[in-house]
């Protein structure tokens, strides 16, 4: 049914071009001088009339949902429904959607299949009520952009200026993103704060989230200390950092001031190929290969090895790291001054000690930024330690170790499961607060060392 | 005089004295450059290695071509789609081993087909019901473990008790084979079914057309609002506070792990919005918020390489600056601009965690038919397929990777194009 509405306000736009072009035309046969050329005109007809129905359009479809629910839970008997339990009241309502739209399980009651009639007949209502309402406006706002068309009429500059807020809107959207993120994660965690008190959020040693849904479910107790799994993330983190930081930095320096152009033109692509690989590959990757490949290497030496080590995941993660590092080392090792590096050679330095001594520290505040961003990357990346590091939070620096983390903890707790009225799934949304915020200021910091170090030398 | 010439020679004698441990410092630096190089390519190498030599299997289908006499006492024509069509199957399988008596070895016979023949005998027979009372010749997908084994994975050598056919079953196995009934063509059940619960029937069809309508949602949405944005803070935007603030704001949302993304989508547009789990259109409206910053920063960036004379041509000869700029310089730039959409388009595809936070892991065994019915995207598919059991998934697996790297190889590809046949030097 939208897509008869969106046709209705399409042919609106459409018939207002046209019809607002020929008015124009016909004045400027009749020898009139146009303000405006008679395209502008046209235009402007279709954006004052498209414009403000679409978007009306668009933010009642976003609303339509909870608003059918709420006629729903209005139209039902107060006896049979406020006495149920949330869960039950959603379930409910699902039912009495799923009767309406023709798929019945089991025999309902009468009461609910009265009500899914009655849905019935309001969602069609509704539906026509949209294309009604939407063709309604369009053709008001036709007829006002009709009226509009005279010879000194500025209808450039009315497009203009509708073009203007038009791309106001599109910069805002990265703002109402920002806020989406954070007004989510801080209701929900809100709400999870209220159930679990924050002292054992933040300082708790035990991370236990499997507790029972319903009340017939055998599962532990629960326990919502995060420092478990924040230590995880940490060891996998450095893991993933002791590989990639040596090649990733190496990489650069040769690329920069060794390799002849012959070497940089085929490496660089190839390096980025590992960068351009999705990380759920480098997830099978790790689960594949390299994690049978360090189980069987510890069996030969006798070592135990968990078989989903943060070894592996690290690793992995590294390698995922390596042509990011390299990208920013080699940006930063670039914007040294050439001043600097003939200096150094100029004065008998090899090139090696060029590099050691005056080229890497020159470029050291680059570098550091680089890794920064790369810590941050490492703390959010998801698929690579869902598929192969473990589920169970364990207090414990051993990279042989199975350890967790943030984001394997988002991913498990949130799979599968809808309802948002349990500690459960709420601790996923303070997870992510945490994440969120983490990765910001690491962020923030990076981006201000690299633009710093920019600045010194420009 | 003599002195100087002393200090000089001194000097030349220490610098030579010292200059093989220095060599030997430029030689070690050299050395552990080209080390790193190669360590990431052979983990390049091993990883495309890994993935080849797992997923090639995939591509091949073991089939076996058998004659079903469609019996009518079996299938009657009034209850079509219904009827014991697994019957059939298994009279007609039987048929090739007489010799066979026992009933639980007979049982072991009918396993060799694939669970899913009888659909196909189905709808075959559906299609044409007059086959009824005929015998027709029916190729058919063999199950997994047969189809492991004429593939070589699983091996003969292997003690009976290490694998998961018996020397019995093994040897029914290359009895079809001597007769001829065996076959092994292209997979084309991996490109035009859906998901499964069998290895031998699970296919990419639904999670291809998922992710096309996801990638579609994201285009829609972070095409225009990047451009807009983009042109807005390049060519526009008065350099305040206010512009800072979100250019500060676009720069950040890049750098946001995506599973905050997908805790974003879930709580916003699943929670408040009301919009249906696993649907097509939330994964696209994600996946665009996770774009847009890519685009915009892409777009920018081809907007600047745009000269100034061209804008400074276009306002001397009249025109607004809204004509200058959307008229003669987003054109210019429009290719830098299709490249970067294309790169962040490819970076989309390859994304998995805000999508599993969204429900598009479920299990639908059909293809999606508009972007708001359940699907699975490409890489969620794998993260399933890793996650079964089932020694087929596998390679399916990796099969599916590799089919999903094709894709961003030809999507980088056509970027890499693009850049090259219309990039211009000004």
């Amino acid at each position: 049914m939208a897509s008869i509405a969106f046709i209705a306000l399409f042919l609106v736009v459409a018939f207002s071009y046209i019809i607002n072009w020929r008015a124009a035309r016909t004045i400027s046969a009749a020898g009139e001088r146009l303000n405006s050329v008679p395209k502008y005109h046209a235009i402007f007809a279709a954006l004052i009339v498209g414009v403000p129905v679409l978007a009306l359009l668009l933010i009642w479809l976003m609303l339509r949902g909870p608003f059918v629910d709420f006629l729903i839970v209005q139209g039902l008997n107060p006896d049979q429904y406020w006495h149920l339990e949330a869960g039950q009241r959603q379930l409910t309502v699902a039912e009495i959607k799923s009767i309406s739209s023709g798929r019945v399980f089991g025999t309902p009651e009468d009461w609910k299949i009265e009500a899914a009639g009655k849905l019935a007949e309001t969602r069609n209502l509704l539906d026509w009520l949209t294309v009604a309402i939407v063709t309604a406006a369009a053709g008001a706002l036709l007829v006002y952009a009709r009226i509009k068309v005279k010879d000194r009429f500025r209808a450039r500059a009315g497009t203009e200026r509708i073009v203007s807020i038009l791309m106001i809107f599109c910069s805002l959207v990265a703002i109402f993103t920002t806020l989406g993120i954070i007004a989510s994660l801080l209701v929900e965690t809100l709400r999870f704060l209220s159930l679990v008190p924050i002292t054992e959020f933040l300082f708790g040693l035990n991370w236990e989230p499997q507790i029972p849904i319903r009340e017939d479910q055998v599962a532990a107790e629960g326990a919502f200390g995060w420092i478990p799994v924040i230590l995880g993330t940490i060891v996998i983190t450095i893991v993933a950092l002791f590989l990639a930081v040596p090649i990733g930095i190496m990489s650069a320096i040769y690329l920069n001031e060794f390799a002849s152009n012959g070497i940089r033109a085929i490496s660089k692509p190839l390096l980025e190929i590992l960068a351009g690989v999705p990380t759920v590959v480098y997830g099978f990757f790790a689960v594949l290969v390299i994690a049978p490949a360090l189980r069987n290497a510890g069996a030969a030496l006798n070592i135990p090895v968990a078989p989903n080590t943060a070894l592996a995941a690290g690793g992995v993660m590294g390698i995922m790291l390596i042509p990011f590092i390299s990208s920013l080392s080699d940006d930063a090792l670039t914007a040294v001054p050439t001043s600097l590096r003939d200096g150094a050679l100029a004065l008998g330095a090899t090139r090696a000690e060029t590099v050691i001594g005056v080229i890497f520290p020159a470029a050291l505040p680059g570098i550091m930024g680089g890794v920064l961003l790369a810590v941050s990357r490492a703390i959010g990346e998801t698929m690579i330690v869902v598929m192969a590091a473990g589920l169970i939070a364990k207090l414990t620096l051993n990279p042989l170790d199975s350890v967790t983390t943030v984001t394997v903890q988002i991913v498990t707790l949130l799979i599968g499961d809808t309802s948002f009225d349990n500690p459960k799934t709420l601790s996923a949304f303070a997870l992510g607060l945490m994440l969120f915020l983490m990765t910001l200021i690491i962020n923030i910091a990076a981006l201000r060392i690299v633009h710093k170090f920019h600045e010194s030398y420009d | 005089m003599s002195n100087r010439n002393r200090d000089i020679a001194f000097a030349a004698e220490a610098v030579a004295k010292s200059l093989p441990r220095r060599n030997r410092l430029q030689i070690a630096l050299k050395f552990a450059g080209v080390a790193s190089i190669l360590v990431a390519f052979s983990v390049l190498c091993l990883l495309v290695g890994s993935l080849v030599s797992n997923g090639y299997r995939a591509f091949t289908q073991t089939q076996l071509t058998i004659d079903v006499h469609v019996d009518p006492e079996v299938i009657d024509v009034e209850a079509l789609p219904r009827g014991n069509f697994k019957r059939l199957l298994q009279t007609s399988i039987l048929q090739l081993f007489p010799a066979v008596s026992a009933k639980v070895d007979q049982q072991k016979i009918y396993r060799i087909l694939s669970n899913g023949a009888q659909f196909s005998l189905r709808d075959r027979i559906v299609e044409d019901p007059t086959l009824i009372g005929t015998t027709i010749s029916l190729t058919v997908p063999a199950s997994d473990p047969y189809d492991q084994y004429n593939k070589g994975t699983i091996k003969r050598e292997t003690p009976e008790e290490n694998r998961r056919l018996s020397d019995r079953e093994i040897g029914w196995f290359d009895r079809l084979k001597e007769i001829g009934v065996v076959t092994k063509p292209f997979n084309t059940a991996l490109f035009t079914h859906s998901d499964s619960r069998f290895p031998e029937l699970a296919g990419l069809k639904g999670a291809m057309i998922g992710s096309f309508w996801a990638l579609l949602v994201c285009f829609l949405l972070s095409f225009p609002l990047g451009i807009g944005a983009a042109v807005y803070l390049e060519e526009f935007a008065p350099r305040n506070r206010f512009s800072n603030i979100i250019e500060v704001n676009i720069n950040n949302l890049a750098a946001v792990p995506s599973v905050v993304f997908g805790l974003l989508a879930l709580a916003v547009f699943i929670g408040w919005f009301g919009l249906p789990r696993s649907a097509p259109l939330v994964g696209g409206m994600t996946l665009a918020l996770m774009t847009m910053p890519t685009i915009i920063i892409a777009t920018r960036a081809a907007l600047k390489a745009v000269p100034r004379s061209i804008r400074e041509a276009a306002l001397a000869l009249g025109a607004s600056k809204h004509q200058a700029v959307l008229g003669q310089v987003v054109p210019l730039a429009m290719p830098g601009i299709l490249t970067g959409t294309i790169i962040g388009m490819a970076q989309a595809l390859g994304e998995t965690a805000p999508l599993l936070l969204i429900g598009m892991n479920a299990f639908v065994t059909s293809a999606p038919s508009s972007a708001i019915d359940s699907a699975t995207a490409l890489p969620t598919q794998i993260f399933i397929w890793a996650d079964s059991p089932e020694r087929g998934f596998v390679s399916r697996t990796s099969a599916a990777i590799l089919v999903l790297l094709g894709f961003l190889i030809t999507m980088n590809a056509v970027a890499i194009f693009l850049r090259n046949k219309f990039e211009r030097n000004w």
